[in-house]
């Protein structure tokens, strides 16, 4: 037992350096760390452009993680980083493209093709409706489904 | 009527789209729209790279249309597009300012004093957080800067020697004008 202590203990000490090696989680803070999560999502990364730079392991994006870090810890609220990021690389930076006058199209043209597509739809099903009537019943057929419904055979 | 209608519309619907998708072809999807344009550029203060001693300012260009260059050691279309930077340099039509992004000062000195220096100055952004203020997001871009300090024209990328002819230079000749 006590030999497994320290086995496990000398482990430990030599796991830790290797750990430390990897990337760390900046901050400790897990409220914090979120919040700098929440915001890498929203932002693009210009070198790899379907990549947010939460995602993306390109110099740039670690550049703007650390800005991001910077602004945040001077106490920016996310709107004012936002801007900040904007300001310097367009609306293409963000993930969300802002309701604005050019981009109406991009947010209402799926819903404009959906009333189309519905409105389409519901017309065609409207005409077969009108030329498919029902079909009298024969007396012959008529006869038939009687002797069905009676449970004999049918002939 | 309802009939010829009933291809039409389709067929209209799919005539906006293919102009669209062919319009896409040739778009360029690397070439972000700076929204720097029309707007001051960043004012800064860097160590020079050949004096490091010494600092060099947005202020030392005020009142000149300028140019100004991102470029690295480590930046292979850098490389491609630097004859047509001294090139410029030699026609001695506007300064040429270069900012040394990210780069080990050591070997960006080397790679002036092998391919030639066309810069007035170039002083360093080691960190790229200069780069940032300016919206770089690829190595090389060039900014054209007007005698006010706004940004009037921005180039992602190598510039080709028909950007230099067709946009930079006429430019930069109609805003020395004014």
């Amino acid at each position: 037992m006590r030999r497994f202590v320290a086995g496990a203990l000398a482990l430990a000490v030599l796991a830790a350096p290797a750990a430390a090696e990897q990337a760390q989680p900046t901050l400790n803070d897990p409220v914090v760390a979120k919040r700098e999560v929440e915001l890498a999502k929203q932002l693009r990364c210009l070198v790899c452009q379907n990549e947010t730079i939460a995602d993306s392991r390109a110099d740039l994006a670690v550049d703007l993680r650390n800005k991001l870090r910077e602004q945040m810890a001077a106490g920016k609220t996310d709107a004012e980083i936002i801007t900040y990021m904007t300001d310097r690389y367009g609306d293409f930076v963000l993930y969300k493209p802002p309701m604005k006058p050019t981009t109406v199209l991009l947010w209402a043209g799926p819903f404009v093709l959906l009333a189309l597509g519905v409105l389409i739809g519901w017309r065609a099903v409207r005409a077969r409706a009108r030329t498919a009537q029902p079909q009298p019943l024969s007396a012959a057929d008529r006869e038939r489904a009687e002797r069905l419904l009676r449970g004999e055979a049918d002939a | 009527m309802k009939r010829v209608l009933f291809f039409l519309v389709p067929l209209a619907g799919f005539l906006v789209l293919a102009a669209f998708l062919l319009r896409g072809l040739w778009l360029n999807p690397r070439e972000v729209p700076s929204p720097l344009i029309g707007k001051p550029a960043p004012v800064f203060e860097k160590a020079k790279l050949a004096q490091p001693t010494e600092t060099f300012g947005s202020k030392d260009m005020a009142g000149q249309v300028w140019i100004l260059n991102v470029w690295a050691s480590w930046c292979t279309p850098c490389r491609v597009e630097h004859p047509l930077m001294n090139e410029l340099a030699t026609r001695k039509l506007v300064p040429i300012v270069g900012m040394n992004y990210k780069d080990n000062p050591d070997a960006a000195r080397r790679w002036l004093t092998e391919l030639g220096d066309p810069y007035l100055t170039t002083f360093i952004d080691h960190d790229g957080k200069l780069g940032i203020d300016f919206g770089v997001y690829g190595v090389p871009e060039t900014f054209v800067i007007d005698k006010q300090g706004i940004v009037r024209y921005k180039h992602i990328g190598p510039v080709t020697p028909e950007a230099m002819q067709k946009k930079i230079v006429p430019l930069v000749q109609e805003l020395q004008k004014s």
